[in-house]
């Protein structure tokens, strides 16, 4: 099972490696990761998604916790939370071709942000179900690249992951 | 103006720190000359590894962090093993490295090496300094990290034009404020109330004494509520020392190498209360069905170890003597007499392995160690190294107010000689008896020099049987006796070796002649070393 962390961290060199680290030393593969800073520039946030069970999640929310750069982490809730992923897509397109792909793009929500003789690069921000299709949907044509950015997620309503006195 | 350097010196002088182990090199040698002028005693090791060890033995006697200091590169990366003992043991160290320039970071000039990144999975946390003006700040959090919570080691990683950095002034802060850590200490009443009840109902319950208690001055309180509550007391090698060998309702070490009448208590619980102990793999082989006999209370200040190995029933985060304390103050357990009897009656079956014999050449490990243990004042610090010798120590030596340190979780070898010298120099007035085997001796042996330097009077007794014991056993049992890399040939004459040193010395090849040199060598006010010749066949067990 898919389980997606928000974890914030204190805005340091070498917090990232630290964070990873601990996932690839107990052998943990990372599904996604993605960084940013937060409302507070003193503070970022990595949001993981990681693949396991109860036993795997438990142990590295502990084991998280012990890193003194991290200061919250948070375990998202199936059906609690938003997420969204960016992607860049780069296919290959004849002329005649273009059209077809438009409407595929027009109908998934995304955006052509390049265009050229012999290609488009399509932009789509959604979460992983619909970026799955869309690259399904685009593969006979040929896909030249595919770039994500990582998932992030954000709670449903007004709690957030942040500590309420910090 | 105060240059980085001074300010790394006062810093310490402001944590109260009396002593630096260290080795020297350029880019630590701004640090080293602000050092050599402050009133911190500065211990010059003979390799780096050591300087770390020698600061744990330090931590260890003492219970403060100890301080260890190398250069870059190199320097550096010798520590790691060291590091990584005292990380695995939970002991509290501050590791002060040099470090190349800061803009040539990322070069590969000669002596870089990325130590923060090298000691990542060992450290309890780790700096890379930027500017001088953090150094006040990261040096209160580093004292502050390693020694509270779970303590552990913290690496500072200091530049050379850092050090040489000057700012306006030098200003310690009076605490650490870290966001992200804030140690829980006191054990969550509702937890301490079920874990009561579960041992009112309890028919057969069993403490457990781990290196946790040692770490949280917890000792006098699980002796107390040991003795109040009358609950048999088992430990693993890490907790040895914590409840004196010879109180009645001691058992004994569990685990592999363990004592048959703890493992037997331990098999047949019906409550098994485990204080600051991690369930290794040496102590238990089997987690996983503890908790399918027994209820688990697990009380560690660690979360992370709550679940790791063994499903709790009954979690308690949160420091070890203040738990007790709530223990002793609230509970009213009275131990079903069958059970006490029961275990009596094993310790009583239990007979303890080798008995002297006089004519076979050989001095019997397992029954000397029983007479060192007698020949000793009562508070004497033993350390143990990695191997048959540190199982000797362990299973045979009666540790009764004094300590027991060892390489207990990483098993690191060329543990106990500089840690020895350490806690002596912690402890000076204490008795200090230092244990190794020819092997492990011989990953140390330069501390002679430390040793002699500061005049460091401890004892070293070297159970030679010119093979690494313990792997040759499992070769034994295991390969066909076949010896690959056991064997020590082309061992030295470690009586001459410490001549050569100027350290009284002698030789003993029985029961008898070991026992008479022990007593010399305990009426000496001086560093002796013994060298025991052990029967390469004697079992570890």
């Amino acid at each position: 099972m898919k389980y997606t962390l928000s974890i914030l961290v204190e805005n340091q060199p070498g917090v990232l490696s630290k964070v990873s680290g601990l996932f690839s030393r107990r052998g943990f593969n990372i599904d996604s990761l993605a960084v940013g800073i937060t409302e507070d520039p003193a503070i970022s946030r990595i949001t993981i998604v990681v693949n396991g069970d109860e036993y795997i999640v438990e142990q590295v929310e502990k084991q998280l916790n012990k890193l003194i750069p991290v200061i919250k982490v948070k375990v998202l809730q199936p059906g609690m939370f938003i997420s969204c992923e960016l992607s860049l897509i780069k296919v290959n397109c004849q002329t005649k071709q273009r059209a077809e792909i438009m409407k595929i793009v027009e109908l998934m929500h995304a955006q052509i942000v390049d265009v050229a003789t012999t290609s488009l690069t399509i932009q789509l921000t959604d979460n992983d179900e619909h970026t799955q299709t869309l690259i399904s949907l685009l593969k006979p044509y040929g896909i030249k690249e595919i770039v994500r950015a990582g998932t992030l997620a954000i709670e449903k309503g007004p709690t957030t992951a942040r500590k309420q006195n910090s | 103006m105060i240059s980085g350097a001074e300010i790394m010196a006062e810093c310490l002088k402001n944590e109260n720190v009396q002593i630096a182990f260290g080795y020297p090199g350029a880019a630590i040698c701004p640090f080293l000359d602000y050092l050599y002028r402050s009133p911190i005693k500065n211990v010059l090791v003979r390799e780096e590894q050591n300087a770390a060890h020698e600061a744990s033995g330090y931590a260890r006697a003492s219970g403060k962090p100890g301080v260890c200091v190398a250069t870059s590169g190199p320097g550096a990366t010798n520590l790691i093993t060291g590091i990584a003992t005292a990380y695995m043991d939970s002991i509290p160290l501050i590791v002060i490295t040099g470090q190349v320039s800061s803009e040539l970071l990322g070069r590969d000039v000669f002596q870089e090496a990325d130590i923060t990144g090298a000691c990542e999975p060992f450290t309890k946390h780790s700096y890379l300094v930027k500017s001088a003006a953090d150094l006040p700040r990261i040096f209160k959090e580093a004292f502050h990290i390693a020694s509270t919570g779970r303590p552990g080691p913290v690496l500072i990683d200091v530049p050379v034009d850092i050090q040489a950095e000057e700012v306006p002034e030098f200003v310690y802060p009076q605490k650490a404020n870290i966001i992200g850590y804030k140690p829980r200490t006191t054990g969550h009443a509702m937890q301490i109330k079920k874990a009561l009840s579960a041992m009112a109902e309890a028919k057969r319950p069993v403490l457990v004494c781990g290196g946790g208690v040692v770490l949280a001055g917890a000792r006098d309180e699980l002796v107390a509520f040991a003795q109040n509550s009358g609950i048999p007391v088992v430990s693993t090698m890490m907790g040895i020392g914590v409840v004196p060998m010879n109180s009645p309702l001691y058992l004994g070490m569990i685990g592999m190498h363990g004592h048959k009448n703890a493992n037997r208590a331990m098999h047949e619980a019906d409550l098994i209360i485990l204080c600051g102990a991690r369930v290794g793999d040496r102590a238990v082989s089997a987690p996983e069905q503890m908790g399918e006999k027994a209820t688990i209370i697990h009380i560690d200040i660690d979360p992370a170890e709550i679940g790791k190995n063994v499903t709790a029933h009954i979690p308690i985060v949160g420091d070890i003597r203040l738990v007790l304390r709530d223990f002793i103050e609230q509970s009213a357990v009275s131990v079903p007499k069958e059970w006490i009897d029961a275990v009596l009656r094993y310790k009583k079956e239990f007979v303890p392995g080798g008995e002297p014999d006089n004519s076979s050449g050989f001095v019997e490990p397992r029954s000397f160690m029983r007479v060192l243990s007698s020949l000793m004042e009562e508070d004497a610090i033993l350390t143990a190294d990695v191997g048959q010798n540190q199982i000797w120590a362990a299973r045979n030596f009666n540790v009764k107010e004094g300590r027991f340190l060892t390489s207990g979780g990483l098993g690191t070898m060329g543990y106990a000689l500089p840690a020895a010298i350490g806690a002596k120099l912690a402890k000076p007035r204490r008795q200090v008896l230092c244990i190794c085997g020819d092997g492990s001796f011989q990953m140390a042996m330069c501390e002679l020099g430390t040793l002699c330097q500061n005049s460091v009077n401890i004892k070293i007794i070297v159970m030679q049987n010119d093979r690494l014991g313990m792997v040759k056993e499992i070769q034994d049992n295991k390969y066909g006796s076949r010896y690959a890399m056991t064997l020590l040939q082309g061992n030295p004459d470690f009586v001459k070796i410490a001549e050569a040193y100027g350290i009284p010395a002698a030789l003993a090849t029985s029961n008898e002649e070991a026992e008479r040199l022990a007593r010399e060598m305990f009426t000496s006010d001086r560093a002796f070393i013994l060298v025991c010749r052990v029967n390469p066949d004697a079992p570890t067990i």
